[in-house]
């Protein structure tokens, strides 16, 4: 093994050759240029296009996303004001029954007080007319009551005066 | 990594047994029989393998001589390591041209598929994890050259551990020379981001002027360290995975002992082996990472609140 060792140091490792560099860099240029022309041009164009193509993508995806939260927070808000329009509608109606109903409760009662008051004043009335057919009556039956008496007895202006005294006694008592 | 691909590299790992049997036991028998000075040694038997050469053999079934090229004086020959690495070119090239063309076909709303979707993840880890994070804005101009450091430098590191197959990742002439290229455009990105008054005040490292002498040279020294530091580990990393696994195959030779090839060089080459798939993707990951890293460091602007900014960004 050692003498492997020695070979190694002393052999041609390092021993420069022009022609294999001249190879190399004539190899290698060819192969550059080639390559430029034929692969990295087209490829690293179709990389950055398609690095465009999703950042593009991705930039549009964010603002249609955006868009959909704006529609939804919109409509959202728009439910939210025909909630609050349907309430208000309701207790307007509401509020609106309850008061024609008081109001035609209270028209409904004075009608009825008015009619009772009418009813009153008709009876009173009807009283009064019936009464002053009933004196009558009673002042013409008595007359010819005190007719008979009177010409039954002598006396007829004393008898009438007694008959006057006990019909003012019963107009007061009446009244 | 999938329990499938695991299941798969082990496989392949040992098919690779089976196919580089017959060298082991020629070694193997060598040894055995004669022990000799003029037998193989492990240590040349691993050499030839971690090596450059002219001949690409394709044992037991012969060997190809690769051309011999002098221009200029300069030798350029083909040797294996420079097929391997046009067979990791082709490869790279033949997989991302159609991943290209799918995408190309593909529009915005298309989702990948197959191929192309198993790359994206690897050419998407590159671009936002190395690239973005340590270069920060204006990142897209070194994109492609650290996409294809990457996956060239992958599949130079994946290629060793096939049958017949070689790492030129494992060379020091390749993985300089990928440094070099670091080096340069971490320079000119420096240069255009500063200017070359901003360039050159940056290596007083903002200091008073009478530490000049001192902060210069360290500047300058750091400017090459980098590279180095890149050259040497990506180098160090592939050969020494390859060292160890052949080391751990012929201790059953030098001992002499089938008990310790069931035992221990089998398990523990296969155990090595699983490690250096892995270390081929962190190999080629870190290459690309201390490159972007670099770059980086190079271009940051002079207000270091904007710079610790940045850090915290990320």
């Amino acid at each position: 093994m050692l003498t492997s060792g020695v070979i190694l140091l002393s052999g041609g490792l390092l021993s420069p050759n022009p022609g294999l560099i001249f190879w190399t860099a004539l190899t290698f240029v060819l192969v550059l240029l080639i390559l430029k022309k034929l692969a990295w041009g087209p490829i690293i164009t179709a990389l950055e296009e398609r690095e465009k193509g999703i950042q593009s993508a991705i930039d549009r995806a964010h603002n249609a996303k955006d868009e959909a939260e704006s529609i939804l927070r919109k409509n959202r808000e728009m439910l939210a004001k025909a909630d609050a329009e349907a309430e208000k509608i309701i207790r307007e109606g509401k509020e609106f029954g309850e008061k024609l109903r008081a109001e035609m409760t209270e028209k409904a009662q004075v009608e009825a007080k008015k009619m009772i008051t009418a009813a009153k004043e008709e009876i009173e009335q009807e009283k009064h007319r019936a009464l002053d057919v009933l004196r009558n009556e009673v002042a013409d039956l008595a007359v010819m009551g005190a007719e008979k008496i009177i010409k039954s007895s002598l006396d007829a202006d004393t008898q009438k005066k007694i008959v006057e005294s006990m019909i003012q006694d019963l107009a007061s008592k009446r009244n | 990594m999938k329990p499938v691909t695991v299941v798969k590299e082990a496989r392949a790992f040992l098919k690779v047994l089976v196919l580089t049997l017959p060298i082991l036991l020629s070694a193997g028998n060598t040894m055995f029989a004669a022990g000799g000075e003029h037998s193989d040694k492990p240590g040349d038997v691993i050499m030839h393998h971690i090596l450059d050469s002219n001949v690409y053999a394709f044992e037991p079934f012969g060997e190809v001589h690769l051309p011999k090229i002098v221009v200029g004086g300069f030798d350029i020959s083909i040797t294996k390591h420079v097929v391997i690495m046009w067979i990791a070119a082709a490869i790279v090239l033949l997989v991302f041209a159609s991943v290209g063309g799918a995408y190309r076909k593909m529009t915005a709303k298309n989702a990948p598929k197959g191929l192309a979707n198993a790359m994206e993840a690897l050419v998407d880890f590159i671009r936002l994890d190395v690239a973005k994070s340590n270069i920060g804005p204006g990142f897209e101009k070194f994109l492609p050259y650290l996409l294809t450091v990457f996956f060239f430098i992958l599949l130079c590191n994946l290629l060793g551990l096939v049958p017949y197959g070689a790492t030129p990742t494992g060379n020091i002439n390749v993985t300089l020379t990928l440094a070099v290229f670091t080096f340069f455009i971490t320079q000119t990105a420096a240069l255009k981001a500063h200017g070359v008054k901003g360039y050159l005040a940056h290596l007083t490292a903002g200091t008073h002027w009478s530490l000049w002498i001192i902060m210069i040279p360290i500047e300058i020294i750091g400017l090459f360290t980098k590279p180095f530091a890149l050259t040497v580990r990506l180098f160090a990393n592939m050969t020494a995975g390859h060292i160890v696994i052949l080391s751990l195959i012929f201790i059953s030779f030098i001992l002499k002992s089938y008990i310790v090839a069931v035992a221990v060089s089998v398990p523990f080459s296969i155990f090595i082996y699983l490690l250096e798939i892995f270390v081929s993707f962190l190999q080629a990951f870190i290459f690309t990472m201390l490159s972007a890293l670099f770059i980086g460091l190079a271009t940051v602007h002079e207000g270091h609140d904007e710079h610790e900014a940045g850090v915290a960004h990320h």
